[in-house]
């Protein structure tokens, strides 16, 4: 009852654009008259949205949005495309790999010789010689990195924030590992070509992009992939047999669409993958793109889900394949499942589930359809969804840096790539193909919680020489002599609402003269330290959850 | 509900269980732990299903050259270098194990094959599930077999009486048994240049509020002086021992330098990527080679640096299957059943190896493909935590009972 009334009102305020009266989060007794509306109220539910459609608020973004209209806001998110984002991607042009095809990656980042090490072992070749010949800005290493400091300063300063968390969230759930074989020179095409342009359309065109994809078809070794009784014709390999390999075919179903209690049994599994073979790589290190060699392909009869595929189908046995998994009722709840606890909590509730899966299969998987199903949803401005989501560490990261408003250009996005990393965390690095998990247990662990007390303290501190934070403008107009006015204007600016009881404990640190410096003749406080106070702000509790 | 939700609710229903369940789990730290020189258990796990069969190569078996015309091992030859070595008359540790073949000699390395699960799942995620939380089939187990293990130690639980050495905390400790994820020694503490940072965020932390943040907030705070106290930092290898490099070299040098620094460690963990070998998996060289050398030259190091304190340190290893018998079309091998798994360490009666080989002759195989499971992963686990650890049977794998007779791993 409480939720429903609570979401009726908040519907309102979406209409209103703030302006109507609104009581998230205000009284418990769901029965009674709602009380008069408190403006912070709204304020909660655009901070609720900011913290879940975005990378977190930046100083001001609250005032904007509360300006534009919250639902103004959220249509806005939903069309990037009407969303200038010329600064962002000014910064972006400092890295050139970003833009280059796979051909022109894998000429600018050439695969080292394999003679380099064993000459490096022997002596015949210094450090010093090795790193002039080949200097790391050079090596294919350099295209992941670049691409993790992408995602990073699109986190942090792009304005297109909800198609940067969905662009985030689709990779992960097709996720390649970056640093397996040639996936090292295909992984940002991949990202940019098939997964960017569909971040908010359909997912059954995501399923098709990157099934296709060298990216994908490298990772999980179809490109190997063939008949069992096929014979290599021509080049090396010639005269070898070759034959069946199911680990596409598995995670497909498994992770991409199905779900692994999706319905599907090992014999699935290998017919999946028999009407995939020939689905490979024209030459991998020098084009790159897919190609379909009839030669490998199984041209024997295939039942996948109980549904016989045309006979002699070539290339089409595998389309037809992602076209029974995508419209099968267990892809749309396994894709509303993980849209739903992304953007709700850890274990969202299963009504809303199956509301996101019903859009799912009225709107043939339609990504906006299926977001605004859930900003719509009660369950989504409930009490229960408020902060229950614990940060990645990447939008740990990321939050942290538009709260201080650092700048952050490339060199700097480098440098909390890093600092992703050491929270537990390296982009693009996630080796098996379940890509990082979205509960809260995997990332809250004693080591990962220092790890994110120290990344507050070295970002406040100015210890990533490229990234600027500067924490005099948070606080002007704040006396620095009254330091719990500081303290108010500082959490303001960081558009953090502590618990009293986090508000009580940074207002004791107050009373520590370490961080409110004392006049000489001990008459008060002279000055506040902001830096340790608003790096005590970024690694409290609150500032974990989302 | 999909069993999918129903797990992630119970998980949570755990968290919600672990936050109520009272004061900090870190009653009595420093002077009693370090008091104590227990026995340990490092579990390591190797992600991605190792290939059992070239691990611990079956070559007395006809069926074992037969299904890999490509990726077999040669057969080990007296004097021959680079080959697999000779075990018993019939296995052979894979070349890259060699620096384990003096363990093997000196009776402290144990193999156990065609061990694993009885579920028969060949999904990663879900057999690593079920073979952390202990529960074959069931999904919706809160915890995992090594926290049950440490929680039910009659020792007075200290920081680091269970330790995960990585940057997230694996299924097998998730828990309440305040299990802690580090990565290094070095980095396990508050880096500011006086202490008030620290104070402030443990006090921001030792709130009221009782829930997974703020109870691993506490715990990590109490972790940090204990191991400021333990000088733990300032441990180096000892006996000439020398890690491979990489992350799985680093982690077992991390726990070597927990149990010397007296800690009260009783269960470690540690787990090793990329096993998962499709293509190209390669036979005395390539790439199942090189990451064998790096685990076989670690789990050697380790036994090296720790010297006589092995007596008291026994290390279990397993995957989450095994792999196809027979090679698949890219030189490499697909999801299988039954794998093998390794305990080393003083009080393991080694130089055998055990568990019943049910042969690779076509007809005897899981789904006419695959090493079928004689061993039960949980008689070999159970084995382990109760003659080693001390831990009463009962709590360790609910909803199972032995059926099988003990391997008789311990004397």
């Amino acid at each position: 009852m409480r939720r429903l009334a609570l979401a009726l009102a908040l519907l309102g305020a979406l209409v209103g654009g703030g302006a109507v009266a609104t009581s998230v989060g205000a009284g418990t007794d769901g029965a009674a008259p709602r009380p008069a509306p408190a403006p912070r109220d709204d304020d909660r539910a655009i901070l609720h949205a900011l913290s879940r459609l975005s990378f977190g608020p930046r100083p001001g973004d609250l005032e904007r949005v509360r300006a534009l209209g919250l639902r103004a806001w959220i249509e806005r998110q939903l069309r990037p495309e009407t969303i200038d984002d010329t600064a962002t991607e000014r910064a972006l042009a400092d890295l050139a790999s970003l833009r280059m095809s796979i051909p022109e990656a894998l000429r600018a980042y050439p695969r080292p010789d394999p003679r380099m090490r064993e000459k490096l072992q022997s002596g015949q070749l210094t450090r010093q010689d090795m790193l002039e010949m080949y200097p790391p800005e050079k090596r294919p290493a350099r295209i992941t990195a670049e691409l993790q400091a992408a995602k990073v300063l699109r986190a942090v300063t792009g304005e297109r924030q909800l198609h940067e968390v969905m662009v985030d969230f689709w990779f992960n759930h097709f996720n390649v590992f970056a640093s397996k074989g040639d996936v090292r020179w295909y992984v940002a095409a991949y990202e940019r070509d098939a997964i960017r342009p569909r971040a908010l359309g359909k997912f059954p065109d995501l399923v098709r992009a990157t099934a296709r994809h060298p990216a994908m078809l490298f990772y999980l070794d179809n490109w190997l992939s063939a008949r069992e009784d096929f014979v290599v014709a021509a080049g090396p390999n010639r005269g070898r047999r070759a034959g069946l390999n199911e680990n596409y075919a598995r995670e497909l179903m498994e992770l991409h669409t199905l779900g692994v209690d999706g319905g599907y049994t090992q014999r699935d599994v290998r017919e999946v993958a028999r009407a995939f073979t020939g689905w490979s790589i024209e030459r991998p290190q020098a084009v790159g793109r897919f190609v379909f060699r009839p030669a490998m392909h199984d041209t024997g009869e295939k039942v996948v889900l109980g549904q016989r595929l045309r006979v002699l189908g070539g290339a089409d046995d595998g389309e037809r394949v992602l076209d029974i998994l995508t419209h099968h009722p267990s892809t749309a709840r396994f894709v509303a499942t993980k849209l739903a606890r992304r953007f709700v909590a850890d274990t969202p509730p299963s009504a809303l589930v199956e509301r996101v899966a019903a859009t799912y299969t009225r709107t043939d998987g339609d990504v906006k359809a299926m977001l605004r199903t859930i900003v719509e949803a009660p369950e989504f401005w409930s009490e229960d969804a408020y902060r229950a989501k614990v940060k990645t560490p990447l939008e740990f990261v990321a939050s942290a840096a538009r709260a201080l408003s650092a700048s952050v250009d490339a060199r700097g996005a480098f440098e909390l790539a890093r600092a992703s990393a050491e929270v537990g965390q390296p982009l693009y690095q996630a080796e098996p193909p379940t890509g990082y998990r979205d509960t809260a247990e995997a990332w809250v662990n004693t080591g990962a919680l220092l790890a994110r007390m120290n990344f507050a303290l070295a970002l406040v501190s100015g210890r990533y020489a490229s990234v600027g934070v500067d924490l005099g403008p948070l606080v002007a107009g704040a006396d620095r002599r009254q330091p719990a006015a500081v303290l108010d204007r500082l959490l303001a600016a960081l558009v953090v609402q502590p618990t009293p009881e986090t508000r009580a404990v940074l207002a004791e640190q107050l009373s520590n003269p370490r961080i409110t410096r004392l006049t000489t003749d001990d008459r008060g406080p002279a000055d506040t330290d902001v830096a340790r106070l608003a790096a005590l702000v970024i690694g409290s509790p609150e500032f974990q959850r989302r | 509900m999909t069993s999918m939700e129903r797990r992630a609710f119970l998980k949570c229903g755990a968290c919600a269980l672990v936050a109520l369940a009272g004061p900090p789990r870190f009653l009595v730290r420093t002077a009693a732990a370090a008091a104590a020189k227990g026995k340990v258990l490092v579990a390591v796990f190797q992600r991605g299903a190792v290939d059992g069969l070239s691990m611990v190569m079956p070559y007395g078996d006809p069926g074992y050259a037969a299904a890999r015309s490509s990726i077999a091992l040669q057969p080990p030859k007296a004097g021959e270098q680079d080959r697999a070595v000779d075990l018993d008359g019939f296995f052979a540790l894979h070349p890259g194990l060699a620096p384990l073949v003096p363990l093997w000699e000196n009776r402290s390395l144990a193999v156990v094959h065609a061990c694993g699960s009885p579920d028969t799942t060949r999904s990663h995620f879900d057999a690593q599930d079920y073979m952390e939380s202990g529960t074959p089939g069931v999904k919706s187990t809160p915890d995992g077999w090594l926290a049950r293990a440490a929680k039910a130690l009659p020792a007075t639980p200290a920081p680091f009486r269970a330790v995960a050495m990585g940057p997230t905390l694996p299924r097998a400790l998730q828990g309440d048994a305040g299990a802690v994820a580090m990565q290094s020694i070095e980095r396990f503490d508050v880096r500011a240049a006086d202490q008030t940072a620290g104070r402030g965020f443990e006090s921001l932390y030792a709130q009221g509020v009782r829930d997974l943040l703020s109870g691993t907030g506490r715990e990590t705070f109490e972790a940090v002086k204990m191991l400021k106290a333990a000088n733990a930092a300032r441990i180096a290898p000892a006996n000439g021992a020398a890690y491979p490099r990489g992350p799985f070299g680093e982690a077992m040098k991390q726990i070597a330098r927990l149990i010397k620094a007296n800690v009260g460690l009783e269960v470690a963990f540690a787990d090793m990527q990329g096993w998962d070998t499709h293509v190209g998996q390669g036979a005395e060289q390539g790439r199942l080679a090189l990451r064998l050398r790096d685990f076989g030259g670690a789990l050697a190091a380790f036994a090296q640096d720790l010297g006589d304190r092995m007596a008291d340190v026994v290390v279990l290893t397993m995957s989450e299957f095994g792999r196809t018998v027979a090679e698949n079309g890219n030189r490499g091998t697909d999801h299988g059943h039954a794998t093998a798994m390794l305990a080393l360490g003083g009080p393991v009666r080694g130089g055998r190896v055990y568990g019943r080989w049910p042969g690779l002759a076509r007809a005897g195989l899981f789904e006419a493909r695959d090493l079928p499971v004689t061993t039960d992963f949980r008689t070999l686990f159970t084995e382990v935590a109760t003659r080693h650890l001390g831990v009463a049977p009962t709590t360790l794998f609910p909803g199972w009972t032995a059926a099988a007779p003990p391997l008789g791993l311990f004397g």
